[in-house]
């Protein structure tokens, strides 16, 4: 065999060109690496966190800090609210696979309903959001700015550390919410471009799929603050 | 790549994400949740300490990462190129976390702040 007859031979190994050798549509596997570059930006601010805690001879204790569930009590309820923020993302994140397992099957009432349902979740996890932030603002929490004296001999917990734990604990769930934020915008423009029918007529959902990645991304991170910064 | 040839790898690919599984994997993370809970607010720290007691929250905390990642984020199913790529590069983060803690560690123990 001459080498243009070799040349002429069609190949079909997954990475001979022609096509994806990963299989996934363009903007897929875009998403994947975006997501992997915000997994390293989330990476950094978690693991700053754990250099800061492992640092400090003292650190304020979660169970005192976050005990109040707004507008029921103030205090002796730890885990009580975060646990609601934390099965409301997850269920978003439940209703956000289903509107994607919709798309598969091209019902575009069911995706519509089910982005309904996602972009509902994320705005009530805003919302508890807001809620927390209000709260620990006025026990005298903020970026720079802690509570007095008294509070702080209940956290058990110097200045310095609790000061830490404050800036972290603002940028980070800051930083987490923007991502909910933006990840809601998002789904609203989905959700739009489903109601027009411009999934319809492009005859697939995958940009259901790719929004889904990135919301379930969302939901990931939360998974990781919810244990740094309320369990551990 | 032609896009006729996404749809139809598309639907191989997606057949195995069904409603019960997908179901299924909530109940899943739900569970564990509840079992993270239950340590918190139940087990007093005489019976658990808290070096176990912050390991089980991190294996548990992990399993929730793979119940999410691979089902929700679908990546169970992807191909192994995809998988291999993204989740090799966790190596760095990997790498970084033991860095950092020892560091704090260190800092911990010669400083008195």
């Amino acid at each position: 065999m001459d080498t243009t007859a070799q040349l002429d031979e069609v190949k079909t190994t997954p990475w001979s060109g022609g096509r994806s050798p990963f299989s996934v549509e363009y903007g897929k596997l875009m998403m994947w690496f975006f997501l992997l570059s915000d997994a390293f930006t989330f990476s950094a601010f978690l693991v700053y966190y754990g250099a800061q805690r492992f640092s400090k001879m003292t650190w304020p204790d979660p169970d005192i800090v976050f005990q109040s569930i707004p507008g029921v009590t103030d205090h002796g309820a730890p885990l009580v609210f975060v646990g609601l923020m934390t099965f409301i993302l997850i269920m978003s994140s439940v209703t956000m696979v289903l509107a994607v397992e919709a798309g598969h099957r091209n019902k575009k009432k069911e995706v519509i309903w089910w982005m309904i349902a996602t972009i509902i979740g994320g705005l009530m996890f805003l919302g508890c959001q807001a809620l927390e932030w209000t709260h620990l603002h006025h026990e005298g929490f903020w970026w720079g700015t802690i509570p007095g004296a008294e509070v702080l001999k209940e956290l058990g917990s110097d200045a310095v550390s609790t000061q830490q734990f404050a800036n972290l604990f603002f940028t980070i769930t800051g930083f987490h919410g923007f991502h909910v934020f933006t990840g809601v915008v998002i789904n609203i423009i989905i959700l739009l471009m489903t109601a027009t029918g411009v999934f319809e007529r492009r005859g697939h959902y995958l940009m259901i799929e790719k929004v889904g990645l990135y919301w379930h991304f969302v939901d990931l991170v939360w998974v990781f603050v919810f244990t740094f910064f309320y369990l551990v | 790549m032609s896009l006729e040839n996404t749809g139809v790898a598309h639907e191989e690919e997606h057949a195995t994400m069904s409603k019960g599984r997908i179901w299924k994997v909530f109940f899943i993370l739900l569970a564990i949740t509840v079992v993270e809970f239950i340590i918190a607010l139940g087990v007093p720290e005489t019976v658990m300490p808290h070096l176990i007691r912050n390991s089980i929250y991190v294996i548990l905390t992990l399993f929730k990462a793979y119940y999410i990642v691979a089902f929700f984020m679908h990546l169970k199913f992807e191909k192994y190129a995809l998988k291999a790529g993204i989740l090799l590069s966790l190596i760095f983060i990997i790498y970084f976390i033991v860095l950092l803690l020892i560091e704090g560690n260190y800092l911990n123990s010669h400083l008195t702040i």
